[in-house]
């Protein structure tokens, strides 16, 4: 034996994500296709924002969703009433999308429809505040729910999922005159996370917001189309 | 580690360490990475082999003044000099393998 040897490697241990993030961004812009990265805890609201959200979108957009869910089809099957493409990505016991299982949807869906007719891409994540965050899909913004009911002190509890995100959409705020919620406090801790952050806050009951983030994609759309 | 393995000619090296450096402002428990590395390298080349984790701190700083601090959760991450919110992140979300001991037989 020779006497030991360090290779300095300085890899990200993420790398191959990171690369097929890369080649699926490549993907999207080559298609002129805006993808948004949805992520939020289980349970904030997710489906049903696009569910409404596709209700409009849809009528001045070419819309698709990719699906993900860890063990069933339920959020797909709700979604595909729209009448949009969607396709469904099953991850197992996975807690996350990870940049090749958006590939294999895109894949997928490059068999529903030529995704050069599309504007926008939907990508919903795996309910879960953790991995999603650090996993690149290759999409062009993040955005982030957070519902009331979570609690005031999530984005300082888990500050990398609200630090990365390009708009935080706070959901159920019809609910707020029903609970001891301090909607203040969590827009503070939201800036101290990331200021830079776009907040919206939104009711999929009332539709109060959902022009604001209507708003929001469209103009993503339209900047991203003329770039 | 595969493809830098082939390049070294893995038939004729024993990687004795990886060396990680992981940022304190990631989703990662050091702890949990090393206790699923050595259940996966289980009988396989890598099975002598250990990793180390070098945490590299988390570290801001302040836009006003721009110090350089380390942010804390219980201060909501504000910079303690000018009480400003978190802009710029100098370390802490470094995930990497920063090098790999080995030796040639």
């Amino acid at each position: 034996m020779h006497l030991p040897i360090s290779d300095k490697i300085e890899l990200n241990i993420l790398h191959q994500n990171s690369h097929q993030a890369e080649k699926n961004k490549i993907k999207f812009n080559n298609y002129n296709l805006l993808c948004l990265n949805i992520m939020s805890s289980p349970g904030a609201g997710k489906t049903r924002l696009l569910e409404i959200t596709l209700e409009d979108l849809s009528k001045k957009f070419h819309s698709a969703v990719l699906e993900g869910d860890m063990t069933t089809n339920l959020d797909a099957a709700r979604l595909e009433k729209l009448n949009i493409p969607v396709v469904p990505i099953t991850t197992g016991r996975a807690c996350h999308l990870d940049a090749n299982m958006v590939s294999g949807g895109l894949k997928l869906l490059e068999k529903k429809i030529n995704p050069n007719l599309l504007d926008i891409l939907l990508v919903e994540n795996v309910g879960n505040l953790v991995c999603p965050a650090e996993f690149e899909i290759g999409e062009h913004f993040k955005v982030a729910l957070l519902s009331i009911t979570e609690g005031e002190d999530k984005p300082l509890k888990y500050p990398i999922m609200f630090r990365e995100a390009d708009l935080i959409l706070i959901t159920k705020v019809d609910l707020l005159p029903h609970l001891n919620f301090d909607i203040n406090e969590l827009k503070s801790n939201i800036a101290s996370t990331n200021p830079k952050a776009d907040v919206i806050e939104i009711s999929s009951i009332t539709k109060s917001g959902f022009h604001l983030w209507q708003d929001w994609i469209s103009k993503k759309i339209l900047k991203f189309k003329n770039n | 580690m595969e493809e830098w393995a082939e390049k070294k000619n893995k038939k004729k090296i024993v990687v004795e360490k990886i060396n990680l450096k992981i940022g304190e402002f990631t989703c990662v428990e050091p702890i949990s990475l090393i206790n699923t590395f050595n259940a996966a390298v289980l009988g396989s080349w890598l099975d002598s082999s250990e990793i180390t984790i070098e945490t590299i701190p988390f570290e801001g700083k302040c836009s006003k003044c721009n110090r350089l601090y380390f942010p804390k959760k219980e201060n909501g991450y504000k910079s303690p000099c000018c009480n400003f919110n978190l802009e710029e992140i100098i370390s802490g979300r470094e995930l990497k393998i920063a090098s790999i001991d080995f030796k040639e037989k």
